[in-house]
């Protein structure tokens, strides 16, 4: 990883352009304009924020876009990871190194702990996930660290429920969402005003799609875990998707395992994750093969959408992101 | 490449969601996987045929109840814009939802249906396009192929509508006769309507001139944040940053400090940490000053040669979103940008009839969806430009103090 964050965009210093376009920002100059404005609204409305930080492609993007907020300043909030214990180590050790080279704080809480003092019962079967798990860890540290906005990179363009979701999500004391009562969200005028106890979710890259995301990583020259790329991995066959081989998960007889070109097109845990088949192994490539595919972001890679036709909702419903 | 925010309007009769599904099926934006679980539900429907609708609405209670709760965001990319479509509900009862998706809309789709012309429906959404000040109008004559792709309804459709558009005042309003169930004038200019001599709907969307609309005269910039990173090596640096919602600021400008009145001299300009000579909307930035003089959030920095109205006493035409009714004398906090102050609602002028335009003098309260014209006193005077002007500065929302709710929308006149 370079030494120095690349704080400053490739592209338009506006002598560059021509006279026609000159005082005209394109789409992503836009979209980064408006995040670093949701971010600074965060910073003014709120005593005690968070940024959710997993390590995974949007909150890294998420990241960068904090510190064209607020350098030379420090982020007027700590990195927080609610660590499931089954993530990919490629995005542990980028998170670790990440946090370090900016000189941010990054609070780690691990599931696995709730899971013990609190006596939660883990879920059975071939891919036991901790992913429902992880909202009672959330919560948890939401509660300790007397956080009343989180920061996160959930995107509007991922999941119908998330389509409606606003940039400032209220969520009541158990981090639920009900979307019957959200507050109207009407100009960039931005209410964040809460009780004792209620805290908001905050979401700066609402507007962005999944190719917007790397479009900017590519003109940023964002950093990326190694994951991202095509590398060769023992994944296991199921259901027609590929679900990298792990502690995590069982295998049983007949299960067809063998070792392929893979990349992730999003990183979550590995028993929830599903590998896409790829040769990519630049942004090029890869922005190529998205433009290509036939396939949504989630409905490729996230094993925990499929249960049911209203899966996010009934999450988010329940404190989830 | 740059972005277009529009707004659809319209009930599901009228074939808004279909107009939507098609605008992603056709520019290739729904995936195989989304299709197939629309599919999966559409079995279900007695048609047997796939529903497009499914894919905008997004809440089990939408799916269930077959209508739209709220405002739905869907994103869509050609190779000349990337789009982003507000999708509200078109009913009288979200009013609320439309005023919301409308707020942050350069165009506006306003679907007639052929067979019905302009409705009182129409008439309200029109309204609501012209309270908003939505800058770009499309009339898209829907269901064309129920009336034989007649160039009689369409010319009889638009002869009523001019009429509406007029009254109303908007501007820069395009018709087009489409059929959004059979993808007629949509992505591609059809053959359905030969005696039609404009372009298809995707081509209008990719062309209408947005950059235009952005102001670069009245510069208003609200403080949202103070940057001071009190280190060693940066003691003394202080920036204030926020966005740059109109105008143009150059190093050097002499600024002034609203609603305070300081002055100083801008003496350098931050874009994500690379300085700058110049910033323009919709820029965010950091502004550094020659002088250490007393700024906070919610101030804003405008230039001493075109200040904005300094008052207290305002004059606005409010779209009431609370489930409790608003009278006169209830106290709430009005927030602009990143200004919040405590303010009364001092008299309800009149009461607005969104489908007739008529005006009801003096009601005793107001009720969720209606539009009102009301005088707000504020405890302290808020820099502010007239909706119509500026639609940036123009605008505020009401907050209920004791729930927290967002309860109106403030167009200041």
């Amino acid at each position: 990883m370079s030494e120095k964050i690349n704080l400053v965009d490739s592209s338009r210093a506006s002598s560059e352009l021509g006279d026609k376009n000159y005082r005209r920002l394109d789409y992503l100059d836009q979209l980064e304009s408006e995040s670093i404005h949701i971010f600074r609204e965060v910073a003014g409305q709120f005593e005690r924020p968070a940024l959710l930080f997993s390590g995974g492609k949007d909150s890294i993007v998420l990241v960068h876009l904090a510190l064209k907020a607020f350098r030379p300043g420090k982020f007027p909030f700590p990195l927080v990871h609610i660590d499931t214990g089954h993530n990919f180590q490629e995005a542990l050790d980028f998170r670790d190194q990440f946090a370090q080279t900016i000189g941010e704080k990054l609070i780690v809480r691990n599931v696995a702990d709730t899971i013990r003092e609190k006596n939660l019962t883990e879920q059975k079967g071939k891919f036991a996930s901790r992913n429902a798990l992880q909202t009672f860890t959330l919560l948890d540290t939401i509660e300790e660290f007397k956080f009343d906005a989180c920061i996160g990179g959930a995107r509007r363009d991922e999941e119908k429920a998330r389509a409606k979701e606003r940039i400032f999500s209220v969520r009541d004391e158990f981090g639920q969402w009900d979307p019957k009562l959200q507050r109207p969200e009407l100009w960039n005028t931005y209410n964040g005003r809460i009780d004792k106890g209620e805290n908001v979710r905050v979401f700066p890259i609402s507007n962005w799609t999944e190719l917007d995301i790397w479009n900017y990583i590519r003109r940023n020259k964002i950093e990326l875990p190694s994951i991202y790329f095509s590398h060769d991995r023992e994944v296991l066959e199921y259901q027609g998707q590929l679900v990298a081989t792990s502690e995590f998960i069982q295998l049983e007889e007949g299960d067809k395992v063998s070792i392929k070109k893979v990349r992730y097109r999003t990183v979550g845990d590995m028993t929830c994750t599903a590998a896409v088949e790829s040769n990519a192994s630049n942004i090029d490539d890869i922005i190529k093969e998205i433009i290509a595919t036939k396939t949504s972001e989630r409905g490729e890679t996230r094993i925990d959408d499929r249960v049911s036709e209203a899966a996010m909702e009934d999450r988010k419903k329940g404190g989830y992101f | 490449m740059d972005i277009l925010r529009f707004i659809t309007a319209g009930s599901v009769d009228d074939g808004k969601s279909t107009l939507i599904g098609r605008l992603l099926y056709d520019s290739k934006s729904i995936m195989i996987d989304q299709l197939e679980a629309i599919e999966k539900q559409s079995k279900n429907r007695e048609d047997g045929e796939i529903d497009l609708a499914l894919l905008t609405d997004g809440l089990r209670a939408e799916r269930e109840q077959g209508i739209t709760i709220d405002v739905a965001y869907k994103y869509f990319t050609t190779p000349t814009r990337k789009f982003i479509i507000a999708d509200a509900p078109g009913h009288t009862q979200y009013t609320r939802n439309m005023v919301t998706g409308a707020s942050n809309s350069d165009l506006i789709i306003i679907l007639v249906d052929a067979r019905n012309g302009v409705s009182e429906q129409t008439r309200r959404h029109s309204i609501i396009a012209s309270l908003l000040n939505i800058p770009h109008v499309v009339v898209a004559i829907n269901k064309m192929d129920l009336v034989n792709n007649s160039q009689d309804v369409y010319n009889n459709i638009v002869i009523d509508y001019s009429a509406v558009a007029t009254s109303l005042g908007l501007k820069d309003i395009t018709y087009i006769p489409i059929s959004a169930i059979n993808g007629d004038n949509i992505v591609e200019k059809s053959a359905s309507f030969p005696w039609y001599d404009g372009e298809s709907l995707l081509h209008i969307l990719e062309n209408v001139a947005v950059a235009n609309d952005i102001n670069y005269v009245d510069a208003r910039f609200p403080v949202q944040y103070v940057i001071r990173p009190q280190t060693d090596d940066l003691h003394d640096y202080r920036g204030y940053a926020g966005k740059v919602i109109s105008g143009i600021y150059k190093k050097g400008d002499t600024i002034c400090v609203q609603p305070s009145g300081l002055q100083s001299v801008i003496s350098a300009i931050e874009i994500g940490g690379q300085q700058v000579e110049e910033a323009f909307a919709p820029q965010s930035v950091v502004l550094h000053l020659q002088h250490d003089i007393d700024i906070s959030r919610g101030d804003v920095i405008v230039k001493t040669d075109n200040l904005p109205t300094v008052e207290n006493e305002l004059d606005v035409l409010l779209c009431w979103m609370g489930n409790k009714p608003l009278k006169a004398g209830n106290k709430y906090l009005l927030q602009i940008n990143s200004r919040v102050v405590k303010a009364v609602v001092k008299e309800i002028e009149y009461k607005l009839d969104v489908n007739s335009l008529l005006q009801e003098p003096s009601p005793d309260q107001a009720q969720l969806n209606d539009i009102v014209k009301v005088k707000i006193k504020t405890a302290t005077p808020i820099p502010y430009d007239s909706y119509k002007k500026l639609r940036v500065n123009g605008g505020a929302i009401l907050i209920d103090e004791t729930s927290n709710v967002t309860v109106g929308a403030c167009m200041i006149q």
